[in-house]
């Protein structure tokens, strides 16, 4: 569904449902250089288990409109805002990665709108090496190849995603590549990777968290290390779901995901 | 980012993708899934496999575990986000166009095309509403000119047949994505390891597997491959993909997947209504095959160029056409698409009458007279006695084909016993006159 935000059109996947905000609502924020399709079998089953679900393109990420925001700090303003143009008070904020980021620090800018916070492949802070980062503006394509690389652990993952027969590098390499392609070339990857680099406060974020808090890290990770995330979690006094795989959890392990936030959300998640 | 692997190479992901030691038996080599069905966990299960709220398998026609593991390294090797594999080529390709296109819908194709293509899209889609223009390959205004509103695609073979033909793909694609069309490719004779046309912009790529895939001659299968980088949700000529779908919960297929909604779709309509899949057993075959593609394909292209080399110094051998010679029209564009070789079949002609082709072709001991191509032994078919037998000279002529020639695909035999086969059919071909 299409909202507007401060004069711009956001994009919303609703779990192949139409949108309802008088349900326990959980809105899904995807990570740097994706878009809501890394969600979409996770959208359709809360959606279809008594759940609104709201699974977001970030501001300029294929079907929102730009431009893209580079800090967190926006980002999080921003998500505060799309819960009051789709009627939601209160929502459970989920994100990956750079998602995690942008549901933590909304969270931690209006406890009282966070049921849970969901935070999945992610680490705190979530520094971006050099390279990788100008790697993005001499050679886009290369630096898309270096993430893809670094985030499966697997050739042959199962049962794939969103279905079998589909090859989850290159899949992904396609994603980052149309988004890209849609935000701008460079610029947006730089943007994205650049704001989970420059978010420096995210531990003081996670001091004034009041909901529940669930991690879920995928043991192989190379893009955010598990052992990066002791800290916040900590803080939080999270509940940590360890699930196979590597960065792209929910492409590699679909279904330990899911049991994983079924989980986190508790008995009323499968309603 | 700490150092780690790189993404691996062509020989690897041949072996190794979309497959791992099996989880339950701890099986190295992948089993074959025999099952028309898998068992639900629960209800609540079932519900959620059949909505799409979880991956998975439920029924054999739809999707399987081994033929999920060739999909997964056919998509690898072509470097594509997923394919799905099919009944044959011919169901690949009809797949492909049922999928974008149906009655009111338009396809300009290279006129250099494998018969059976050439016969699915001049006579047989007229029945169900689906015009084609064929242009020649190589006529780059022709194809600008011959795209209507109602195009949905554009259609050509890496190597067209009977000539070799090279489609120039950069050119063609770019012409297909002005006017908001996909180029859809038939790869069957190069195969992923002489040319990947997603890299040259193609945005989908089908195979008969039957041919080098397999590579032993064994089983008949196909296999649609999409490359992903089709922008779907904006292209006003696909509602299949970016309307609500009626046949499933209206569903949008480019809301789903951004990357992937093709196949999707593909899978979720034209895989389940029309149900040319491929049997796992069959699957498992093509990865055997698959497994040593890279060492076959060298052996195949080697021996060619052997072939070649002896056919083209030969007297009684009036032209050979083979892209790697200078004289063939498609040589430029081999040399810049095609570096590590035009593949292991060709054709060429003999002097003479069809009589002395037909002499040719018994006298050959090695060789193997039949209607294939891509098998490890080599193989021969004269097409004036055998696939255009009805055909008189003139009419023989406009399809490209003389009374002497013919086709060969070149095996992995030791090149110097081919070239004393050929050498001994050229003589008693001599002696037909």
């Amino acid at each position: 569904m299409k909202l507007r935000v401060n004069g711009r059109e956001v994009y919303a996947y609703t779990g192949g449902k139409p949108f309802d905000p008088t349900l326990p609502t959980i809105v899904f924020v995807h990570g740097a250089v994706n878009d809501h399709s890394v969600w979409t079998l996770l959208a359709r089953w809360f959606a279809n288990h008594g759940h609104g679900v709201l699974a977001l393109d970030l501001p300029g990420h294929m079907r929102s409109a730009g431009p893209a925001f580079a800090s967190v700090e926006a980002m999080a303003d921003w998500l505060l805002a799309v819960l009051d143009a789709a009627g939601v008070h209160r929502a459970a904020l989920a994100g990956h990665s750079l998602g995690s980021l942008v549901a933590l620090e909304a969270a931690s800018r209006a406890p009282d709108r966070a049921t849970h916070l969901l935070m999945l492949g992610t680490c705190v802070p979530m520094p971006v090496p050099q390279a990788l980062l100008d790697l993005c503006k001499s050679d886009v394509h290369a630096a898309i190849d270096r993430v893809v690389m670094f985030s499966f652990s697997a050739l042959g993952a199962k049962p794939s995603y969103p279905g079998p027969g589909t090859w989850l590098r290159g899949s992904s390499r396609a994603l980052m590549r149309q988004v890209v392609a849609q935000g701008g070339e460079g610029r947006l990857f730089h943007t994205d990777f650049s704001a989970c680099n420059d978010y420096r406060t995210g531990l003081d974020a996670a001091r004034r968290i009041a909901c529940p808090a669930h991690l879920v890290l995928a043991e192989a990770d190379q893009m955010t290390l598990p052992r990066n995330a002791r800290e916040v979690a900590a803080l939080l006094k999270a509940h940590v779901h360890t699930v196979p795989g590597g960065h792209f959890l929910m492409q590699e392990q679909p279904d330990a995901v899911l049991d994983a936030l079924r989980s986190a959300l508790g008995p009323g998640a499968a309603r | 980012m700490p150092p780690g692997p790189s993404d691996p190479g062509f020989d690897t992901l041949a072996l190794h993708a979309g497959a791992a030691p099996d989880a339950a038996t701890g099986a190295r080599a992948l089993p074959i899934h025999l099952t028309t069905s898998f068992v639900f966990e629960s209800s609540e299960h079932a519900a959620s496999l059949f909505n799409l709220e979880r991956s998975g398998h439920v029924y054999s026609r739809i999707s399987n575990p081994t033929n999920a593991a060739f999909e997964e390294r056919m998509a690898a090797l072509e470097g594509g986000v997923g394919s799905i594999a099919t009944a044959s080529g011919q169901a690949a390709l009809t797949l492909a166009i049922t999928t974008l296109a149906g009655a009111g819908s338009h396809i300009v194709s290279s006129s250099a095309l494998y018969g059976g293509s050439h016969n699915l899209l001049a006579y047989t889609l007229p029945r169900f509403g689906i015009e084609t223009s064929f242009v020649k390959p190589g006529d780059i205004d022709g194809w600008r000119a011959a795209i209507r509103p109602s195009t949905r695609l554009l259609f050509g073979e890496t190597l067209g047949n009977p000539g070799l033909d090279v489609l120039d793909i950069p050119t063609v694609a770019a012409i297909a994505h002005e006017a908001g069309v996909p180029l859809l490719v038939d790869s069957t004779f190069t195969t992923p390891w002489l040319m990947r046309p997603f890299d040259h912009g193609a945005d989908l790529v089908y195979h008969s597997a039957t041919k080098f895939l397999c590579g032993h001659g064994t089983v008949v299968g196909g296999v649609l491959i999409d490359g992903g980088a089709f922008d779907w949700s904006r292209a006003s000529r696909f509602p299949e993909l970016n309307q609500p779908y009626a046949g499933f919960h209206g569903m949008v297929f480019s809301e789903e997947s951004t990357d992937g909604a093709f196949l999707l779709r593909a899978r979720r309509e034209g895989l389940r209504d029309f149900g040319a899949c491929m049997s796992p057993h069959t699957a498992w075959l093509m990865l055997q095959g698959i497994e040593t593609l890279p060492l076959r394909m060298a052996r195949h292209v080697e021996n060619a160029r052997e072939v070649v080399g002896f056919l083209v110094a030969h007297p009684m051998v009036a032209g050979v056409a083979y892209p790697e010679l200078e004289n063939h029209p498609s040589h430029a564009l081999a040399r810049r698409l095609l570096p590590r070789g035009c593949g292991a079949v060709f054709s060429f002609d003999l002097k003479g009458s069809r009589k002395q082709g037909v002499a040719f072709i018994e006298a050959l001991k090695l060789f193997s007279h039949l209607a294939n191509v891509g098998d490890c032994r080599s193989l021969v078919i004269h097409p004036a006695s055998t696939t255009h037998f009805r055909m008189d000279d003139a009419a023989l002529a406009q399809a490209g084909i003389g009374p002497g020639t013919i086709r060969l695909s070149i095996g992995l035999e030791d090149a110097d016993d081919l070239i004393e086969d050929l050498k001994r059919a050229l003589k008693a071909a001599e002696r037909a006159a």
